[in-house]
């Protein structure tokens, strides 16, 4: 006999405000890149604005979460999968403002009279835009292959950032008065690395949800130099 | 997560010296880890089968808890510990229970002796009608103690040690049974206490009792703990979830989990446990 309607309930509701949470960043990303791509203010500035309606996203998930602790007290799974999605949404908004810190670049670099490289950043873009993709669809769908996954694909973006501040520093070698532009592309380069990390962290919280256990995939570089 | 107190084994209490009752030997060690192993227990009402092959260790002071659905075997398991279950008709146990280095089931066991070592709180408080100081006195004075002076420094000790003694010191002569439902179950532990037992099974304790009743005697449980191995059978998840260092979740008549509380209820091994403790079956 299946009880616990309401909690059943919640819980669905609770997968849905992340998905859309998920779709909002996803859309954040890809306007980001676009408007990179494109030189096109207007969406940068769009993006910018709409950065508080994932914040509000987030605040609403949090309530209905702190409510479902307070009215269901839920255990084990249920409290895991609850658990996990309040430390997943904050790396979820976190993703969120730095879209629009990399459409402030955006704003900031300008029109351009020359045609930059881009290609390193904006695979790394489609591969973090994935990973945020596939970590909420690994929480939906309690798919720990997947989840696990995404953590793997951090040490991809990781190589993808080494390769495109390699190419910014050729680009200063070859034109110093480009400097300024490649500095903000770093910036923007390295926002998306560490977008990458935010989803690893979403990874991590989601084979928490399905396992029971919360384990680092991204040491931080000082840890790193421990080992 | 949860922030569970976590407690670490305590040092035994002074090793207490073999007494002789009769031609009788009734030691119990407790200076072991171990206050209790169940090995390999069945047992039977006539032909129905109520535990099945039970084995668990549970662990000197600290809390254990044994949950699941009613008729899973819980209370059944909690009676064999001190041999309540003698007084059912065609009851039959089979296997192992080690208390005190002594397996209780062999035929020299003095029950009056394990009875002392292992207490006994139930559903519905059970105060004799007497007088508070009577109902702390009643199993003293059984073994033998007629000194006034040594039975007021027991009921002292009991009610201080079940928190009790502000509230009652002033009607230690008055009827037990005038007192509410709450202190009656209070009262009925500081009487387990009176003989210092090194276990105290509790039955539901706290089921006849509203919330802030609740509170105090779970309050008293974790207070006993560097004093007495408890193990209590209860309904309410929240309080195994509170209070208990160890839950066993029962099914059937099989344990189907036990471990680290914090583990149990975050994350079950068993998926009928988890169905159970999530409320997802009944």
């Amino acid at each position: 006999m299946m009880m616990r309607t309401r909690l059943n309930e919640e819980l669905i509701k609770l997968h849905n405000m992340l998905e859309n949470m998920g779709d909002m960043i996803e859309q954040a990303l890809e306007g980001s890149v676009a408007a990179l791509a494109n030189e096109d203010m207007d969406k940068a500035r769009e993006i910018i604005r709409n950065d508080r309606l994932i914040n509000r996203q987030e605040k609403d998930i949090e309530s209905l979460c702190f409510k479902m602790i307070l009215m269901e007290q839920p255990v084990a799974y249920d409290l895991r999968n609850v658990s996990a999605a309040i430390k997943m949404i904050t790396d979820m908004e976190r993703i969120g403002d730095q879209a629009a810190d990399i459409c402030d670049l955006i704003l900031h670099i300008g029109k351009t009279s020359v045609a930059l490289d881009y290609g390193h950043i904006s695979r790394m873009a489609e591969v973090t835009i994935q990973m945020v993709k596939k970590s909420i669809e690994a929480f939906i769908k309690s798919d720990l292959d997947l989840a696990k996954k995404v953590c793997a694909t951090d040490d991809e973006v990781d190589e993808l950032f080494k390769s495109a501040r390699h190419d910014l520093v050729e680009l200063i070698r070859h034109d110093v008065n480009l400097s300024e532009q490649a500095i903000d592309m770093l910036m923007i380069a390295k926002y998306f690395e560490r977008i990458g990390d935010h989803a690893t962290n979403i990874g991590e919280w989601v084979i928490y949800a399905i396992t029971g256990e919360h384990k680092d995939y991204n040491p931080s570089v000082s840890e790193d130099e421990e080992r | 997560m949860f922030n569970f107190k976590k407690k670490e084994a305590q040092p035994s209490r002074e090793k207490k010296q073999p007494k002789e009752k009769g031609n009788k030997l009734e030691i119990f060690d407790f200076s072991g880890d171990t206050a209790i192993s169940v090995r390999d227990v069945d047992l039977y009402y006539g032909n129905f089968q109520a535990l099945k092959k039970i084995s668990l260790e549970i662990p000197k002071h600290q809390i254990t808890a044994m949950i699941g659905p009613s008729g899973c075997g819980k209370s059944t398991l909690l009676k064999t510990l001190n041999r309540m279950n003698d007084l059912v008709e065609g009851c039959r146990v089979e296997g192992k229970i080690i208390i005190g280095g002594r397996d209780i089931y062999a035929k020299d066991t003095d029950l009056s002796a394990l009875r002392k070592n292992v207490g006994m709180v139930f559903q519905k408080p059970n105060p004799f009608p007497m007088s508070v100081y009577d109902n702390i006195c009643y199993a003293p004075r059984t073994f033998g103690i007629r000194a006034k002076s040594a039975l007021d420094e027991i009921v002292e000790r009991s009610l201080k040690q079940a928190a009790m003694w502000d509230e009652l010191k002033d009607r230690l002569n008055k009827s037990a049974l005038g007192l509410s439902g709450g202190q009656q179950q209070r009262l009925c532990i500081a009487r387990a206490l009176a003989v210092q037992p090194e276990i105290i099974l509790m039955d539901e304790p706290t089921s006849a009792l509203d919330p802030i009743s609740t509170g105090k005697i779970e309050e008293l449980c974790l207070s006993l703990r560097d004093k007495v191995t408890i193990v209590i059978v209860t309904h309410n998840m929240q309080q195994a979830a509170r209070i208990a260092d160890k839950t066993a979740f029962f099914l059937l008549g099989e344990m189907v989990e036990y471990g680290d509380t914090e583990q149990v209820f975050s994350a079950p091994k068993d998926k009928r446990c988890e169905d159970y403790i999530t409320g997802r079956f009944g």
